[in-house]
Protein backbone atom coordinates (compact mmCIF):
# COMPACT_ATOMS: atom_id res chain seq x y z
CA UNK A 1 0.00 0.00 0.00
CA UNK A 2 0.88 3.19 -0.55
CA UNK A 3 -0.35 7.11 0.34
CA UNK A 4 -0.46 10.50 -0.22
CA UNK A 5 -2.64 13.32 1.63
CA UNK A 6 -2.54 16.72 0.08
CA UNK A 7 -4.54 19.86 1.32
CA UNK A 8 -5.32 23.51 -0.02
CA UNK A 9 -7.33 26.76 0.04
CA UNK A 10 -10.35 26.22 -1.80
CA UNK A 11 -9.44 29.09 -4.72
CA UNK A 12 -9.97 27.69 -8.17
CA UNK A 13 -6.78 28.24 -9.38
CA UNK A 14 -5.72 25.23 -7.62
CA UNK A 15 -8.09 22.84 -9.67
CA UNK A 16 -5.12 22.33 -11.84
CA UNK A 17 -3.05 21.42 -9.33
CA UNK A 18 -5.33 19.07 -7.74
CA UNK A 19 -5.40 17.32 -11.23
CA UNK A 20 -2.07 17.23 -11.62
CA UNK A 21 -1.06 16.13 -8.45
CA UNK A 22 -3.34 13.31 -8.33
CA UNK A 23 -2.42 11.79 -11.53
CA UNK A 24 1.10 12.13 -10.84
CA UNK A 25 1.05 10.21 -7.48
CA UNK A 26 -1.15 7.56 -9.76
CA UNK A 27 1.07 7.75 -12.59
CA UNK A 28 3.95 5.16 -10.18
CA UNK A 29 0.72 2.30 -11.22
CA UNK A 30 1.33 2.92 -15.12
CA UNK A 31 -2.17 3.62 -15.70
CA UNK A 32 -3.70 4.11 -19.35
CA UNK A 33 -3.62 7.41 -20.89
CA UNK A 34 -7.45 6.71 -20.91
CA UNK A 35 -7.39 6.40 -17.19
CA UNK A 36 -5.58 9.16 -16.44
CA UNK A 37 -8.06 11.36 -18.05
CA UNK A 38 -10.99 9.81 -16.40
CA UNK A 39 -9.17 10.33 -12.84
CA UNK A 40 -8.05 14.35 -13.85
CA UNK A 41 -11.53 14.59 -14.86
CA UNK A 42 -13.29 12.86 -11.32
CA UNK A 43 -10.53 14.93 -9.38
CA UNK A 44 -11.61 18.36 -11.31
CA UNK A 45 -15.44 17.68 -10.43
CA UNK A 46 -14.81 16.47 -6.82
CA UNK A 47 -12.32 19.85 -6.14
CA UNK A 48 -14.78 22.22 -7.75
CA UNK A 49 -17.98 20.80 -6.15
CA UNK A 50 -16.23 21.70 -2.57
CA UNK A 51 -14.96 25.17 -3.42
CA UNK A 52 -18.58 26.40 -5.48
CA UNK A 53 -20.45 24.06 -3.46
CA UNK A 54 -18.99 23.04 -0.28
CA UNK A 55 -17.36 26.86 0.49
CA UNK A 56 -19.72 28.61 -1.66
CA UNK A 57 -16.43 30.47 -2.82
CA UNK A 58 -14.85 31.19 0.70
CA UNK A 59 -11.49 30.92 -0.24
CA UNK A 60 -10.78 30.44 3.33
CA UNK A 61 -12.01 26.69 3.51
CA UNK A 62 -9.59 23.86 3.01
CA UNK A 63 -10.21 21.27 0.65
CA UNK A 64 -8.34 18.01 1.43
CA UNK A 65 -7.51 15.09 -0.79
CA UNK A 66 -5.74 11.67 -0.08
CA UNK A 67 -5.37 8.61 -2.47
CA UNK A 68 -4.42 5.26 -1.61
CA UNK A 69 -3.09 2.85 -4.35
CA UNK A 70 -3.02 -0.38 -3.48
CA UNK A 71 -0.81 -3.26 -4.83
CA UNK A 72 -3.31 -5.33 -6.88
CA UNK A 73 -3.67 -1.63 -8.99
CA UNK A 74 -6.90 -0.26 -7.00
CA UNK A 75 -7.04 3.01 -6.71
CA UNK A 76 -9.10 5.42 -3.77
CA UNK A 77 -9.05 8.82 -4.06
CA UNK A 78 -10.78 10.52 -1.15
CA UNK A 79 -11.86 14.29 -1.58
CA UNK A 80 -13.27 16.21 1.41
CA UNK A 81 -14.50 19.65 2.61
CA UNK A 82 -15.69 21.00 5.89
CA UNK A 83 -18.21 23.31 4.26
CA UNK A 84 -22.15 23.53 4.53
CA UNK A 85 -22.79 19.84 2.86
CA UNK A 86 -25.37 19.03 0.93
CA UNK A 87 -29.42 18.79 2.36
CA UNK A 88 -30.83 16.34 -0.81
CA UNK A 89 -28.31 14.11 -1.73
CA UNK A 90 -29.94 12.10 -3.83
CA UNK A 91 -31.52 15.18 -5.83
CA UNK A 92 -27.90 16.27 -5.95
CA UNK A 93 -25.93 12.75 -7.36
CA UNK A 94 -29.36 13.34 -10.58
CA UNK A 95 -27.60 14.38 -13.59
CA UNK A 96 -27.99 18.05 -14.78
CA UNK A 97 -29.49 18.91 -11.36
CA UNK A 98 -27.71 21.58 -10.01
CA UNK A 99 -28.43 24.14 -7.18
CA UNK A 100 -26.24 27.25 -8.97
CA UNK A 101 -28.04 27.36 -12.62
CA UNK A 102 -27.12 31.11 -11.68
CA UNK A 103 -23.70 29.91 -12.37
CA UNK A 104 -23.77 27.64 -15.23
CA UNK A 105 -22.82 25.16 -13.68
CA UNK A 106 -24.22 21.46 -15.84
CA UNK A 107 -25.09 19.26 -13.36
CA UNK A 108 -23.01 16.76 -14.39
CA UNK A 109 -20.36 16.46 -12.10
CA UNK A 110 -21.68 13.95 -9.62
CA UNK A 111 -22.74 11.95 -13.25
CA UNK A 112 -18.99 12.14 -14.29
CA UNK A 113 -18.00 10.85 -11.54
CA UNK A 114 -20.18 8.00 -11.52
CA UNK A 115 -19.56 7.27 -15.67
CA UNK A 116 -15.50 7.33 -15.02
CA UNK A 117 -14.81 5.44 -11.32
CA UNK A 118 -15.88 2.13 -10.05
CA UNK A 119 -17.51 2.72 -6.70
CA UNK A 120 -18.39 6.42 -5.80
CA UNK A 121 -19.18 6.78 -2.15
CA UNK A 122 -20.84 10.34 -0.48
CA UNK A 123 -21.12 11.13 2.99
CA UNK A 124 -22.29 14.57 3.82
CA UNK A 125 -23.96 16.20 6.89
CA UNK A 126 -25.50 19.80 6.81
CA UNK A 127 -22.80 22.36 8.14
CA UNK A 128 -20.51 19.62 8.42
CA UNK A 129 -19.25 19.21 4.82
CA UNK A 130 -19.33 16.32 2.34
CA UNK A 131 -16.63 13.61 1.77
CA UNK A 132 -16.49 11.82 -2.09
CA UNK A 133 -14.64 7.94 -1.95
CA UNK A 134 -14.21 6.72 -5.16
CA UNK A 135 -12.46 3.90 -6.45
CA UNK A 136 -11.14 2.85 -9.91
CA UNK A 137 -9.85 -0.38 -10.50
CA UNK A 138 -7.19 -0.06 -12.91
CA UNK A 139 -7.46 -2.19 -16.58
CA UNK A 140 -4.49 -4.15 -15.95
CA UNK A 141 -6.62 -5.59 -13.08
CA UNK A 142 -10.17 -5.41 -14.45
CA UNK A 143 -10.60 -8.85 -15.33
CA UNK A 144 -10.51 -10.03 -11.83
CA UNK A 145 -13.63 -8.10 -10.87
CA UNK A 146 -15.62 -8.54 -14.23
CA UNK B 1 -1.80 24.87 -17.60
CA UNK B 2 -4.31 28.05 -18.39
CA UNK B 3 -7.04 28.23 -21.49
CA UNK B 4 -5.68 30.55 -24.70
CA UNK B 5 -8.55 31.93 -26.39
CA UNK B 6 -8.50 32.60 -29.97
CA UNK B 7 -11.34 34.80 -31.52
CA UNK B 8 -11.95 35.57 -35.05
CA UNK B 9 -15.32 36.95 -36.39
CA UNK B 10 -15.93 35.37 -40.13
CA UNK B 11 -19.28 37.82 -40.67
CA UNK B 12 -22.14 36.34 -38.92
CA UNK B 13 -19.56 33.57 -37.19
CA UNK B 14 -18.21 33.59 -34.34
CA UNK B 15 -14.77 31.71 -34.64
CA UNK B 16 -13.46 30.52 -31.24
CA UNK B 17 -10.51 28.42 -30.62
CA UNK B 18 -9.34 27.14 -27.36
CA UNK B 19 -6.31 25.63 -26.25
CA UNK B 20 -5.01 24.22 -22.93
CA UNK B 21 -7.60 23.18 -20.21
CA UNK B 22 -10.98 24.56 -19.85
CA UNK B 23 -12.20 23.80 -16.19
CA UNK B 24 -14.16 26.05 -13.87
CA UNK B 25 -11.25 28.61 -13.39
CA UNK B 26 -11.07 29.12 -16.30
CA UNK B 27 -14.72 28.69 -18.22
CA UNK B 28 -15.38 32.08 -16.08
CA UNK B 29 -13.09 33.92 -18.92
CA UNK B 30 -14.70 32.20 -21.58
CA UNK B 31 -17.58 33.18 -20.80
CA UNK B 32 -16.50 36.73 -20.42
CA UNK B 33 -14.96 36.72 -23.79
CA UNK B 34 -17.48 35.24 -25.60
CA UNK B 35 -20.68 37.79 -24.16
CA UNK B 36 -18.37 40.81 -24.97
CA UNK B 37 -17.64 39.90 -28.80
CA UNK B 38 -21.72 38.84 -28.62
CA UNK B 39 -22.51 42.47 -27.05
CA UNK B 40 -20.85 44.43 -29.59
CA UNK B 41 -21.67 42.72 -32.38
CA UNK B 42 -24.89 42.38 -32.85
CA UNK B 43 -24.08 40.89 -36.50
CA UNK B 44 -22.79 37.64 -35.04
CA UNK B 45 -25.55 34.58 -35.08
CA UNK B 46 -23.36 31.74 -35.22
CA UNK B 47 -20.66 30.39 -32.82
CA UNK B 48 -18.01 27.60 -34.19
CA UNK B 49 -15.91 26.04 -31.35
CA UNK B 50 -12.62 24.54 -32.53
CA UNK B 51 -11.49 22.26 -29.72
CA UNK B 52 -8.51 20.99 -31.11
CA UNK B 53 -5.37 22.15 -28.82
CA UNK B 54 -7.76 21.51 -25.98
CA UNK B 55 -5.81 19.19 -23.74
CA UNK B 56 -8.91 19.14 -21.08
CA UNK B 57 -12.44 19.29 -20.62
CA UNK B 58 -14.73 18.82 -17.27
CA UNK B 59 -18.51 19.56 -16.76
CA UNK B 60 -17.49 23.14 -16.08
CA UNK B 61 -16.73 23.63 -20.03
CA UNK B 62 -20.10 21.81 -20.93
CA UNK B 63 -21.94 24.48 -18.39
CA UNK B 64 -20.00 27.19 -20.32
CA UNK B 65 -21.03 25.93 -23.68
CA UNK B 66 -24.88 25.63 -22.66
CA UNK B 67 -24.48 28.99 -21.55
CA UNK B 68 -23.41 29.97 -24.74
CA UNK B 69 -25.75 28.01 -27.19
CA UNK B 70 -28.76 29.78 -24.86
CA UNK B 71 -27.40 33.18 -26.14
CA UNK B 72 -26.99 32.05 -29.66
CA UNK B 73 -30.29 30.39 -30.07
CA UNK B 74 -31.81 33.74 -29.10
CA UNK B 75 -30.30 34.77 -32.02
CA UNK B 76 -31.71 31.96 -34.25
CA UNK B 77 -28.10 30.50 -34.71
CA UNK B 78 -26.34 27.97 -34.58
CA UNK B 79 -23.47 26.38 -31.90
CA UNK B 80 -20.84 23.93 -33.75
CA UNK B 81 -17.80 22.29 -32.37
CA UNK B 82 -15.19 21.02 -34.36
CA UNK B 83 -11.79 19.10 -34.19
CA UNK B 84 -13.16 17.74 -30.84
CA UNK B 85 -10.76 14.72 -28.77
CA UNK B 86 -12.03 11.05 -28.13
CA UNK B 87 -12.00 12.09 -24.43
CA UNK B 88 -14.11 15.56 -24.84
CA UNK B 89 -16.21 13.91 -26.95
CA UNK B 90 -17.63 11.25 -24.18
CA UNK B 91 -18.20 14.06 -21.88
CA UNK B 92 -20.36 15.76 -24.77
CA UNK B 93 -22.29 12.38 -25.36
CA UNK B 94 -22.52 11.66 -21.80
CA UNK B 95 -24.31 15.16 -21.51
CA UNK B 96 -26.32 14.97 -24.08
CA UNK B 97 -25.05 17.98 -25.72
CA UNK B 98 -24.75 16.67 -29.10
CA UNK B 99 -28.76 17.01 -29.39
CA UNK B 100 -28.30 20.75 -29.82
CA UNK B 101 -24.72 21.00 -31.13
CA UNK B 102 -23.53 19.96 -33.98
CA UNK B 103 -20.50 18.38 -34.46
CA UNK B 104 -17.72 18.96 -37.74
CA UNK B 105 -15.17 17.07 -38.13
CA UNK B 106 -12.49 20.26 -39.00
CA UNK B 107 -13.25 24.24 -38.76
CA UNK B 108 -13.16 24.10 -42.36
CA UNK B 109 -16.49 21.67 -42.30
CA UNK B 110 -17.83 23.78 -40.10
CA UNK B 111 -17.50 27.25 -41.72
CA UNK B 112 -18.20 25.86 -45.30
CA UNK B 113 -21.52 24.65 -43.51
CA UNK B 114 -22.61 28.36 -42.45
CA UNK B 115 -21.18 29.33 -45.77
CA UNK B 116 -18.50 31.63 -44.56
CA UNK B 117 -15.80 29.35 -45.79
Amino acid sequence: MNRMKLSFSALSENESFARVTVTAFIAQLDPTMDEITEIKTVVSEAVTNAIIHGYENDPNGEVYIEVILESDDTVHIIIKDEGVGIPNLEEARQPLYTSKPELERSGMGFTIMENFMDVVEIETEVNKGTTVKMTKYLSKNKALFN
Amino acid sequence: MSLHIDLEKKQTVLLVRLTGELDHHTSEQLKTKIEMELEENDVIKHLVLNLQSLSFMDSSGIGVILGRYKQIKKRNGEVIVCSISPQIKRLFEMSGLFKIIRLEESERNALETLGVA
